[in-house]
């Protein structure tokens, strides 16, 4: 599994993640107030040559993370051509496309041990109310960690089941997974619990 | 303590997981994944409290720039996309699916699916909607319009939500920790 961190060293990476989170907040706010396309236009633009430092590869990476928008592009399109509303519908996709682009930018330039060390600032407050920062890191790295471990379970619960049937395993594999799922969980409390417990 | 953390840790690796689980399509060209039924299982099998914090765990994963959402989709940008509604309303749909699954007093199956019904579609679509209009500028009844194309698909992970709850239960008296 790969973070959407970008491969491409660019200025923004040396930049401390904070001030790119702060900067991204502070972007979103204005964007959501800018009411008429032209502005947007404006802001979109700059977002856009804030891409450049990255090259073209960068750029189409950035670009392929936008693609995620474009059913909502036809929907509002097709919308606001059949309402004769051309500038509202401009200023949603304007707005939409540039709040997403942003953060996707502090995304790609952001190291994944750079937002766990922001996230672990952040959480600082609630250790007052039960949740130590030590926790939440141990809880990341478990569920990181058994990302790839329940990925492959699936896909030998599925290859089981294509040996035993002709037909797509779809949900039925879904309670052998949750069950396994449950048992690995019960494992590591007590690995957990015989090396000092979760703190 | 060790077995809640446990518990809440990989039943987020869980809903990824079944977030790469191929994409079946329904007869009129509507994508479904499993992974919102990954949501409806935090509520039901880990209950209310748990279930919610695996799925914040879940969406931590995904904000801090792991693509784990459905599709691949992963980083600050979910946030900031139309259907960011649905992404608050997750751990408010598995609190409540948890909740009905705790309190009723029903069989297990029986209380799961109407769990997952109340949380995982109801609660789960009043945010997912007003997320979409606000998000979209479009009115609560417009926005409510988009979404009804993804409804059957959801009432059938209800039942299977029900169904897993169900057999988890038989399998394995006491694994469900919403009902102990």
């Amino acid at each position: 599994m790969l973070a959407l961190t970008s491969p491409v060293q660019t200025p923004y990476h040396r930049l401390p993640a904070g001030a790119k989170l702060a900067a991204l907040a502070g972007v979103t706010v204005v964007l959501f107030r800018l009411d008429s396309p032209a502005p947007l236009a404006v802001a979109l633009a700059a977002i856009a040559l804030l891409h450049i430092p990255g090259g073209w590869p960068f750029a189409a990476h950035a670009l392929r993370l936008l693609r995620p928008l474009w059913p909502f592009a036809l929907v509002i399109a097709l919308w606001h051509l059949w309402t004769r509303d051309i500038g509202g519908g401009l200023t949603i996709l304007l707005r939409l496309t540039a709040a997403l682009a942003a953060a996707n930018l502090v995304t790609m330039t952001t190291r994944l041990s750079d937002m766990i060390a922001i996230l672990e600032r952040l959480a600082a407050p609630f250790a007052r109310i039960g949740l130590p920062p030590r926790r939440l890191a141990l809880a990341i790295a478990l569920a990181i960690r058994f990302v790839p471990v329940l990925s492959d379970r699936l896909a030998l619960l599925s290859d089981a089941w294509r040996a035993r049937s002709p037909r797509r395993p779809g949900w039925r594999i879904v309670t052998p997974a949750a069950l396994a799922t449950l048992d690995d969980a019960d494992h590591v409390a007590e690995a957990l619990r015989a090396r000092g417990g979760a703190g | 303590m060790e077995r809640s953390l446990s518990h809440i840790a990989l039943f987020a690796a869980l809903i990824a997981v079944l977030g790469f689980v191929p994409q079946i399509m329904l007869p009129f060209g509507v994508p479904i994944t499993a992974q919102s039924l990954g949501i409806m299982l935090c509520g039901t099998v880990l209950g209310a409290r748990r279930g919610a914090l695996a799925v914040l765990l879940f969406l931590l994963l995904v904000a801090i720039g792991l693509p784990l959402l459905s599709g691949g989709r992963g980083g600050l940008g979910v946030f900031a996309s139309p259907t960011v509604g649905f992404l608050v309303g997750f751990p408010v749909a598995a609190f409540v699916a948890g909740l009905v699954t705790e309190r009723l007093p029903a069989p297990v199956g029986w209380a799961a699916g109407l769990g997952a019904l109340v949380g995982g579609v109801v609660v789960l679509y009043a945010f997912g909607i007003t997320g979409l209009s606000v998000m979209l500028d479009k009115t609560m009844a417009e926005a409510a319009l988009m979404v009804t194309a993804f409804l059957p698909g959801d009432m059938i992970k209800v039942v299977l939500a029900g169904l897993v709850t169900h057999s988890l239960a038989r399998m394995r008296p006491g694994v469900l920790l919403s009902r102990s």
